[in-house]
């Protein structure tokens, strides 16, 4: 039995894939730097789809909101590499692929023999806003990683500010 | 008779009940006529706003602006569609066709997606989502990514500059709003803007009055109106992202940018001055509208206003402006806000809102007092004698 759901996702994860094989393929750096745009896109819907709609909406915001256009106006601001370049593929490309199955077959193989999944999808529970409770898991159960990634963040910052410290 | 579209809308689908469809489709069916009733509400009144525009410009200008097509030329905005229908359209040599096409799309569709989380009233709401400030944020973020495409597919400098500047403009803009609307969040205790307008049995402009003002600016430069209109700044590239555009397209970037002004102020006049409240908003829904459309053209003129007024500043002022002044004043709001939420949390209403404005007159007091001692010491830079006009010129200068 496949629901409407079922076939959305199928539909979904095949555009999604065929946008990740665009960005590798694809002649021109900025045309590979737009179809991971859409990519990414793909995986917020597949957010959207299970119900987790924070996640969909960071998704965009973070990744192409912020990373995406972080890429795009790196490539711009670089000489001569925002045209066709010829193919993308060197003598290694068999390699990769190879190796890109192993580890994809890997990662299927685990995430199948987990008991997760084998249930069937739940529809969320109405009353409950889960953002509440990811707010609170965040500041309660989750405090130290919560803290550590801020720190880990303000060192970059600082970082970056030090780095382009202009010396009087 | 009090809810006339929610009564067409029960009509409708017991029509379609009594048809014998599926409740899915149904649904879908419901679904598609909103999301159309909407769209097209919105884009009846983006050909209004383009009279709208010109008719007060040409009042802030001392002139009349268009009088002659109908009664206070009300039919010029029709004019100006059929002229932009039928110019010729053109692709420049060089560009990159499918992005160079998609680019205006998205231009206006961001904005159009807006309205999907925009409370309309008390009982019209399209999607009552969860995050629906991030939402707005992301819907922004793809925005961007519109002006981008549309500067680099042109192959043009002039357009490749304007979205160089439209990366430096609104992403640093995005800062100081993100965290400034954590202030409506925090008092709402919702990420939803359904929560929010519900929240504000007073508005949120008197107990984040700063918020605010923080809000309305960096909507400004989001939306690249002068007094930030480096992204297409006409003295200095042209047009900017636009400059190769023509006929329908470029008229979807116009009417994309007109609409997302209006869009902002409907949003601020959520976020900040209760959208659809007002008295008897919640016994007749429709009066809801009136109130929000009302709240949110007065922002539309308040932008315009300033758009009209003000001349552009430099570029690095901009920036200096956004991440020296509006980013830690952002933050002090945002921390302020939350503290005083802690400390106010027994209070009664009145007194929560009270302690609020309390909070936020003592911000808006000591950032004077910087910026006076900040100004104080700038005049006198200025004013010290710049060594150009010294006599020693003559000498060889010392590397």
């Amino acid at each position: 039995m496949v629901t409407s759901i079922q076939i959305l996702f199928i539909i979904i994860a095949g555009i999604t894939l065929g946008c990740a094989l665009m960005v590798v393929t694809s002649r021109n750096l900025v045309h590979s730097a737009l179809w991971l745009v859409a990519a990414l896109f793909g995986v917020a819907i597949v957010f959207a789809i299970l119900q987790a709609g924070f996640l969909a909406v960071v998704q965009v915001v973070i990744y192409i909101g912020a990373i995406a256009v972080l890429i795009i106006f790196a490539i711009m601001l670089t000489r001569r590499i925002a045209q066709d370049i010829g193919p993308r593929f060197n003598e290694n490309w068999a390699w990769a692929l190879a190796v890109a199955l192993v580890a994809f077959v890997a990662l299927g193989w685990m995430l199948a023999s987990q008991p997760v999944a084998h249930t069937p999808l739940v529809p969320l529970d109405t009353r409950v806003d889960p953002v509440v409770l990811l707010g609170a898991a965040l500041v309660s159960k989750y405090m130290l990683p919560f803290e550590l990634a801020s720190v880990l963040l303000l060192a970059a910052l600082i970082g970056a500010i030090v780095v382009a410290w202009e010396k009087k | 008779m009090s809810d006339p579209i929610n009564l067409i809308a029960t009509w409708l689908r017991e029509l379609l009940v009594s048809w014998g469809l599926a409740p899915g489709l149904i649904t879908f069916i419901m679904t598609l006529l909103g999301v159309l009733a909407v769209a097209i509400f919105v884009l009846v009144i983006d050909i209004f706003l383009v009279w709208v525009e010109r008719k007060v410009v040409a009042r802030f200008q001392d002139r009349l602006g268009p009088n002659r097509l109908g009664p206070f030329g009300l039919i010029q905005p029709f004019a100006d569609v059929i002229k932009l229908l039928i110019k010729e359209d053109i692709t420049p040599n060089g560009a990159d066709k499918v992005v160079y096409n998609i680019a205006p799309i998205l231009a206006l569709a961001t904005v159009l997606i807006l309205w999907a989380v925009i409370p309309l009233s008390s009982t019209m709401l399209g999607a009552d989502l969860n995050v629906g400030i991030l939402f707005f944020v992301a819907a922004g973020a793809i925005g961007t990514m519109g002006i981008l495409m549309a500067g680099w597919a042109s192959n043009n400098k002039y357009a490749l500059l304007g979205a160089f500047r439209t990366v430096a403009q609104v992403v640093s803009y995005e800062v100081p709003m993100v965290i400034v609307l954590l202030v409506p969040v925090i008092l709402a205790r919702s990420m939803s803007i359904g929560d929010i307008v519900k929240g504000q049995t007073i508005p949120y402009i008197v107990m984040a009055p700063v918020a605010a003002f923080i809000f309305l600016i960096s909507a400004i430069a989001e939306l690249g109106r002068a007094p930030f209109d480096m992204v297409e700044a006409e003295s200095e590239i042209v047009a900017g992202f636009h400059i190769e555009y023509s006929g329908m397209k470029f008229g979807m970037f116009y009417a994309g940018e007109l609409l997302h002004a209006l869009t902002m102020g409907a949003l601020f006049a959520s976020f900040f001055l209760g959208g659809w409240r007002g008295p008897w908003a919640e016994t007749y829904p429709l009066l809801g509208v009136v109130y929000l459309l009302a709240k949110a053209f007065f922002l539309y003129w308040v932008i315009m206003w300033i758009k009209y007024s003000l001349p552009r500043i430099r570029i690095d002022h901009m920036l200096n402006f956004n991440w020296k002044f509006l980013t830690p004043l952002a933050l002090v709001a945002m921390m302020v806000t939350a503290i005083m939420d802690k400390v106010l949390a027994q209070s009664g209403t009145v007194f929560y809102a009270l302690g609020m404005l309390a909070a936020n007159i003592v911000i808006i007091w000591v950032t004077f007092y910087i910026l006076s001692t900040y100004a104080h010491g700038e005049r006198q830079r200025v004013a010290e004698p710049k060594p150009l006009a010294t006599p020693e010129l003559g000498k060889a200068p010392k590397s």
